[in-house]
Order: structure tokens, then C-alpha cells, then sequence
């Protein structure tokens, strides 16, 4: 194994894979994937239902079958694929440490790709009341119990949140003889509106608005929870709580690596080209952000692995300042976090995310003058993008203000 | 299931807590034949799995008292027999810091106190030298006292180390053994479990949180009352450890030590914990406010612990009873000690408990006869080689905390394999990491499948 490649790249999903591919493809010499898992492909591959590969492969495929089709491009292109590998440190000088079965190695790679990708938030990270008992998992846990080893930990839970990867909760339980008793949702809306609105009413799954679990009782096992809805208390029996969602950043070597991290976000911030503040370090897909679909991480590392083949080529043109973006009222996060006028490749556009549903303007003020503005009406589960080539960057200096002021603000 | 009826055992231990471990080390190794009777599936199912990690001096301990003189010699053994042992040690030391004119005025009683109870290095500093030390603490931080002597432990792996000890030297340890009933006979009791029948010349009471229920049960009276207090505890995740390095304890109140901070030897950082008096001994429930007032606290104390995100909580029900001091005696006639209302500090005496004990029931606290080579625990500590480091490990089951399978192997065999999910757990730091078990649950169900009694899935 090449312990010097030019590219390293951590984390084997969507994003990592579609990156080393590129950067093959685009003429990069030693491009190194590590993946901690015994195969490759990230979370697609513990989804057992369609759709993916639309953007990538222009078919419909299930989560396994483009998992495997990610792999095989990546070894196609020439990608060294270390399974098993998992990155460990970034020390001083691109020093890398990563397990293997063999012992700990070290890595000294030219440039470094973090495509850790994402988790959802856990019981204790929500901070839920109640008992510790079996039975209180994730969907991505879920999902690795039935579909990777047929097995499942319950048989009458409650599942909690509803945004898309809720459906895929639910189809999960469905296709494993799960019957969740209720949906439990803390806004008056689903997150995600147009299967909420008629999938579990129509699997009989009873859904509550505007509820929150304040108690899980039992011991070993889940045996109710308490749910508040409206200042009522009510309980529901149940085996188990599923809580899906409130992805966040698998972002714990970043952090520990000295790049700063975005608290909006809760990922490393980077620049439009993907760049960290650690110059030779890069980070892509769902790391930067929590959840995109793989198409989305797939495409956003390919663009980034653009800039890094630009910056692997040769000196780029000396650094514009960077002119930061800033998150202000009405906007949930933003990336990337700043820009630079003038680099080559790198994302194309600005996302962002509002903290709530309305209607209303975007703006991107600079020095107190709107640069960019248009109205929409969105929610905050939609990504909004504002394309680079809509905001005139050069010349300007000092930090971009995004808000979304809607009408009765 | 096993019928030690026929058997006269010494002492039967009620309670495989951190006391119950430690006291059937501290038995055998006096040759005597001990019984260890625990309710759980595992060790450590009570009280004692949930506490702060902290090895106490004593400075602060009440002068004069049992609780002082067994947590000063639980400290001199533990440090004692610690290396054979592969125990770790985090040698951080403690600030106890004053935040108001009120503290600062209570550290000198504090410090006379320290001195008094004979940890003589503690020492008062001042605002300046206390920022130069830990540098993130918020800067309303007014003064403190240094305890050196203060460290954090690895709060589980060395009852396993006694348990392993006493049970190369001959001792029984029966799991799911709840004690339901008993009879004296005026030379020997015999004691009904959910395991059998079991006999034994003495009984030794370390039930933790239901001692006084045992001897309403066995003795037709409890000599002392269990009042449960809950703690409740954040681990914050690793990027904390690197904003601070001594324990952050505040200035004692009546009752408990407080909100404290500390790092953990797994690499964490600990925010615990509370203090809630409750009558239920069976839930240890966290609840989503306290949890939030204990980050609240930590962000004031510490202000960039604020966007540190949340790794666990959990909760804890310490053993205090009616009084403030331990409850240990001897019923002569009844062949019966009380080892009761042990509370948070029970970690730290442990071992000096059970020397104490053992005085109580021989007469004299002589040098024990019996040695077993010490059990080698394997290491969970972040500052000292792991497993992952190794090579043929594998594979990693559980990417946060790096814990291996063979690891999980070990920790599910040997001579006192673990008996439920939480007993894994804490042999191995096996999903107690940032994800909570998002990437090794599946994998950790499959590894167990048919070792626990409780399975952590079925087959679809």
C-alpha cells in the first residue's frame, strides 16, 4: 500500500467514493480511499429500498445495488480501496494514523479528502427523559439490523420524527413485520410533507403533531412512553423507540484534527472549494452539513475533488482574502463559509437552510447593501441554493450577510 | 442453576456492588470461603455503575469518621495494588473553586479541614494562579484550593479485577441471585435466592440501595433507613477533554459534593452530578431538564463547554441513608455486618471498607495469608495503549470508542463473562461513544446473540 499517496480520502460512502473517482479520472496519481467498515459505500448500502442513482448512474436502484455500483467505478478509475482502515489522527505535517487489522499505520499523504459523513443524533444527544432500556435506536441501526443481518430489536415501537429518512423507517418495519403503534412528530406539520400526509394513516400507523416524549419506561426492555401533546399526557405501550433524524456531522476527527467547526452546522467550515482551515485538508458530502441525498454528496465531492486536482497541479494564483458568509436571521446554516474569488473548480453554489417555514426574501448583504436578493417560499427542509455566479465577488471585501426577512418580520 | 445448599460457605456477601466486589477480594484473601450473592446479571448493576470515576483523597471527608479513614485507606491500596493489576490512573488533581465572596471565605474552613483530615498538600491559590492552571474556566472564578491528590480512575474495571481475584481464590459469585428470604439457626443462615438455597456462617450486608429491605427481611428489623438521591450525569464528548485538566469541584454544601467537572479516562469529560431525593429505589430515570440545567452549569463554569455536543447521560441512585455517615456494624448473636448508606464516596473506600469489615468479623485487621496472582484488566484508558493498537485484533466492532472483537470476545468469556449489555459495556466501552451504538448495535447483537439473557434483537 502506498503509504505517501497523493490524495487520501476518509469515509468509503457517496461522497468519498464519487470523490476518489474523480480525482482519478482527472488524472490525480495515488488516490487512497479508507473505509472503516468491511465494505464499502456508506449508508446507501444498508438501504434495502430504491430510489438511487438517478444523477449518477440515470437509473433507479436500491441502496445496495448503487453502493456496489459506487465500488466498482472507484476500482475502475484505479482508487486503492483500504477497507477496514479506520483514520484515527491528522497530526502535524499530514501525519495520518489509522487502524488496520494488522496493527496501527501512518499515512503521509499530499492532500486529504474527509468524507466521514454523517449519524443521527442519539437518544442522550436529544436529551429525552426516562429509562435506559433496550430497545432505544436509531433508524440507521435499525436498518443495519434487518437488512444486513435479519435480525430485529423490537416488534411494536414508536417512531419519533418524521423526516424523510422516517419513510424509510417506516418501510423498514414494514418489510420486517415491525408494526409501529404511533409517529410521533414535535411540529404541527410533517418535516417532510407529501408521504406524511397519507403513507402512515394509510399503514395504520396513528400520528401525532405537536408531540413530544417526555418519559420511556421500562426495564430491560421498553415497556411505554409517555407522550405530551397540547399540555395532555397520554402513554402508549411499546417494545421500542425509534428515533429517527437530526442528522449531524460525523465530524469528531475533524475536530480532533484542529479544523474549525461551524457550530451552525456542527461540520468543519470550508470555502468554496472545500478547502478547511487546514489548507491541505478538504471535506465533502454530509460531513459538512448532516443530510443531503448520496446523489447530492456524490456530485458536491466530485466538484470538490475538481479544486483539489487544480490545487494538485500547481500553485493557484495567490489567495484572495476570504470573504466569509454569515448565517443571520431566518437562516438555519450555510455553506460553504466563506469564498474566494477567482479559485478554480469547487462547489458552484451557496447552500443554505432556513430555520423555519414562510415566505419571504433572501438577501446577501454586503457592507449594508443587498447584493442578491429574491423571494421564495420554503420550508426548512429545503436546500436553497444561491449560485456563485449570481454574486459579484470581486472587489468586494469583508463578510456576505445572508437573512431571510419574510413579510411580518 | 446452581444449589450451593449443601456447602457451608464463611461469609455470604449480599451485593456485588464496588463494596460487595472489593470485600469478597479482601474475605478470600484471609482464606475464608466466600459466597457472593448479586441480584443483577452482572456486577456493578446498582449503585455503583453509575458514579463520578473520582479517586478521593479524603481532604474533605467528615474528620474523625469511618467514611475519612476507609476512602484514605481505600486510596493508599488502590494506588498500591493498581500496576499489577493494568488499573489506570489520570492524575489530574483537583481545584475545589470558589465562585462567590461566600466560597472564598469557606475555603479556608475547607483547607483547615484538608489538613486536619491529613492530605497536607492541598494548598489555596489564588485567581491568577487558578487561570494559569485552567485557563478556559470562566473568569468569574475568584479562588481555589489545589488537591494533588485527587484522581481519576477507571470507575468499573477494578471490581472486576477483586471479583477475578476472589474467584481464583476459591470465591462463588452467583448472578441473578436476589436474596428473598433467610433463616439463623443460631450457628448458620441459610438463604433463599432466585438461584437456590445457600448456606453460610455470616452474612455480610453490602445491598447498596435495598440493605435496609434485607434486614427487614432476614433480621424482622432494618437497623438503619436508605434514602435513594439520584445523580444524574452528562458525558460530554472528546473534544471537552482537551479545555480542561484537573477535576472541577465546587465548594461543598451540607449534603453532597456538588456539580463537578472532570475528565474521564476514556477521554470524556463528566458534568455530575445531581443531587434529587426520591422514595423509588428501582428507576434511575434521567430527565431532560436536569440534563439541562447540568449543561447550563458547566457552560457557566467552563463557557466554551457550550458547544461541546452531548455523548451520554445517565443516572445513578446512591445508597445514602437517614444519617450523613456510613452505617457499619456487627450484630453479635445474629452473625450478621451491616455494611449500609454507603454513598457517593463508596468508589474510593471500597477497598478500605472491606479491611475494616474484615477487623470487624476476625477480631483483628491482620495481613491476609492468601495471594492469587493479580488479574491483568485490560486496558480502557485513552492516555495508555489499546487494544486497536495491536495487531490481529480483528476488526473494530465500535468505531468511537475503537473497541475490537476481540475485546468483545473476551469480555463475553472467561471466568466471569458479561451477563448483560451494560456489563459489556463496561468491560469494553463498546457503544458508550458519540453514536450511542448507531454503527455497532447491529454488529454487538450479532456478537451476543444467545450470551444474555435478555438478547439485544430476535431473529426477523
Amino acid at each position: 500500500m502506498t503509504r505517501a499517496p497523493d490524495v487520501l480520502v476518509i469515509g468509503g460512502g457517496p461522497a468519498g467514493l464519487g470523490a476518489a473517482t474523480r480525482l482519478r479520472a482527472g488524472g490525480a496519481g495515488h488516490v487512497v480511499v479508507l473505509e472503516r467498515d468491511g465494505e464499502a459505500g456508506g449508508i446507501p448500502r444498508q438501504c434495502g429500498h430504491s430510489p438511487f442513482g438517478m444523477r449518477e448512474f440515470h437509473r433507479v436502484l436500491s441502496g445496495r445495488a448503487y453502493a456496489r455500483r459506487l465500488v466498482a467505478a472507484a476500482l475502475a478509475a484505479g482508487v486503492e480501496l483500504r477497507l477496514r482502515h479506520a483514520a484515527v489522527s491528522i497530526g502535524d505535517g499530514m501525519r495520518v494514523t489509522a487502524t488496520t487489522p494488522d496493527g496501527p499505520i501512518e499515512l503521509h499523504p499530499r492532500r486529504i479528502l474527509l468524507a466521514t459523513g454523517l449519524r443521527e443524533t442519539s437518544r442522550a444527544g436529544r436529551l429525552v427523559s426516562g429509562d435506559r432500556p433496550l430497545g432505544v435506536i436509531t433508524t440507521g441501526t435499525l436498518q443495519d439490523l434487518v437488512f444486513l443481518r435479519h435480525l430485529v430489536p423490537f416488534r411494536r415501537p414508536i417512531i419519533v420524527g418524521s423526516e424523510l429518512v422516517a419513510m424509510s423507517a417506516i418501510l423498514t418495519c414494514r418489510g420486517a413485520g415491525i408494526r409501529p403503534v404511533a409517529l410521533i412528530e414535535e411540529q404541527q406539520h410533517p418535516v417532510v410533507r407529501a408521504p406524511f400526509s397519507w403513507l402512515p394513516r394509510l399503514l395504520g400507523i396513528p400520528v401525532h403533531f405537536c408531540a413530544r416524549v417526555t418519559d420511556i419506561v421500562g426495564a430491560p426492555r421498553v415497556q411505554y412512553v409517555s407522550i405530551e401533546q397540547g399540555g395532555a399526557v397520554q402513554t402508549i405501550a411499546c417494545d421500542g423507540v425509534l428515533f429517527t433524524g437530526q442528522f449531524t456531522p460525523e465530524a469528531s476527527l475533524a475536530c480532533l484534527s484542529g479544523l474549525a467547526i461551524d457550530t451552525l452546522t456542527g461540520g468543519p467550515g470550508i470555502d468554496a472549494a472545500g478547502r478547511t482551515t487546514r489548507p491541505d485538508i478538504y471535506a465533502a458530502g454530509n460531513l459538512l452539513r448532516g443530510v443531503e441525498t448520496a446523489g447530492w454528496c456524490w456530485a458536491e465531492a466530485r466538484a470538490v475533488a475538481d479544486a483539489m486536482l487544480a490545487d494538485l497541479a500547481g500553485p493557484q494564483p495567490a489567495d484572495a482574502a476570504a470573504i466569509a458568509v454569515v448565517a443571520g436571521p431566518g437562516i438555519a446554516r450555510v455553506v460553504p463559509q466563506c469564498l474566494r474569488p477567482g479559485a478554480a473548480g469547487g462547489l458552484a453554489a451557496v447552500q443554505l437552510r432556513l430555520d423555519r417555514a414562510g415566505a419571504g426574501r433572501l438577501v446577501v448583504r454586503h457592507a449594508g447593501r443587498d447584493i442578491y436578493a429574491r423571494t421564495l417560499r420554503s420550508g426548512p427542509e429545503r436546500r436553497i441554493l444561491i449560485p456563485l455566479a449570481h454574486l459579484p465577488l470581486r472587489d468586494l471585501a469583508g463578510p456576505l450577510h445572508v437573512t431571510f426577512e419574510t413579510a411580518n418580520a | 442453576m446452581p444449589d450451593g445448599s449443601s456447602r457451608v460457605f464463611d461469609v455470604a456477601i449480599i451485593g456485588a456492588g464496588a463494596v460487595g466486589c472489593a470485600m469478597a477480594r479482601r474475605f478470600a484473601r484471609h482464606g475464608a470461603r466466600v459466597l457472593l450473592l448479586e441480584r443483577g446479571s452482572d456486577i456493578l448493576s446498582g449503585a455503583s455503575k453509575a458514579n463520578s470515576a473520582i479517586l478521593h483523597t479524603g481532604f474533605d471527608a467528615p474528620p474523625g469518621s469511618l467514611e475519612r479513614l476507609c476512602m484514605q485507606d481505600g486510596y493508599r491500596e488502590y494506588l498500591a495494588i493498581r500496576a499489577a493489576r493494568n488499573l489506570p490512573l489520570l492524575q489530574t488533581g483537583a481545584l475545589v473553586v470558589a465562585w462567590t465572596d461566600d466560597e472564598v471565605w469557606r475555603l479556608d474552613a475547607l483547607l483547615r479541614q484538608a489538613h486536619d483530615n491529613g492530605v497536607g498538600d492541598v494548598r489555596r491559590i489564588g485567581r491568577a494562579d487558578l487561570l494559569r492552571l485552567e485557563p478556559n474556566l470562566a473568569a468569574s472564578a475568584k479562588a481555589a484550593l489545589h488537591v494533588p491528590g485527587e484522581h481519576v480512575i477507571d470507575p468499573w474495571s477494578p471490581f472486576l479485577s477483586y471479583v477475578l481475584e476472589a474467584q481464583a481464590l476459591g470465591a462463588e459469585i452467583v448472578l441473578n441471585a436476589e436474596v428473598t428470604g433467610g433463616e439463623f439457626d443460631g450457628q448458620t443462615w441459610t438463604l433463599a435466592t432466585g438461584q437456590g438455597g445457600f448456606r453460610a456462617a455470616t452474612v455480610i450486608n453490602c445491598a447498596g440501595l435495598y440493605g435496609d429491605r434485607i434486614e427487614a427481611a432476614l433480621l424482622g428489623a432494618a437497623t438503619f433507613q436508605i434514602r435513594p438521591r439520584k445523580g444524574q450525569f452528562v458525558v460530554l464528548d472528546k473534544a471537552a477533554a482537551r479545555l480542561l485538566t484537573a477535576i472541577i469541584l465546587p465548594v461543598p454544601g451540607e449534603r453532597t459534593k456538588g456539580v463537578l467537572l472532570a475528565r474521564t479516562v476514556f477521554g470524556n469529560v463528566l458534568v455530575g452530578p445531581t443531587a434529587e431525593d426520591q422514595t423509588d429505589r428501582e428507576r434511575a430515570a434521567v430527565s431532560g431538564a436536569e440534563l439541562r440545567t447540568l449543561l447550563d452549569r458547566a457552560a457557566t463554569l467552563l463557557p466554551a463547554l457550550r458547544d461541546i455536543p452531548v455523548t451520554a447521560a445517565y443516572a445513578g441512585l446512591r445508597p445514602a441513608s437517614e444519617h450523613k455517615h456510613y452505617r457499619v456494624h456487627r450484630l453479635d448473636g445474629k452473625n450478621w455486618i451491616t455494611v449500609g448508606g454507603i454513598r457517593s464516596t463508596g468508589m474510593t473506600a471500597a477497598l478500605g471498607i472491606a479491611r475494616h469489615v474484615w477487623g470487624l468479623y476476625a477480631g483483628d485487621a491482620g495481613a491476609p495469608a492468601e495471594t492469587a496472582a493479580p488479574v491483568p484488566m485490560p486496558n480502557l484508558a485513552e492516555h495508555l495503549p489499546r487494544d486497536w493498537q495491536h495487531p490481529g485484533y480483528g476488526e473494530i466492532v465500535c468505531q468511537c470508542e475503537l473497541v475490537t472483537s476481540r475485546e468483545i470476545e473476551a469480555a463475553l468469556s472467561g471466568a466471569l463473562p458479561a451477563g448483560d449489555l451494560g456489563g459489556l459495556k463496561r468491560r469494553t466501552r463498546c457503544a458508550m461513544g458519540r453514536c450511542q451504538g448507531f454503527v455497532c448495535a447491529g454488529r454487538l447483537a450479532e456478537l451476543t446473540a444467545g450470551r444474555f439473557r435478555e438478547s439485544l434483537a430476535q431473529p426477523a
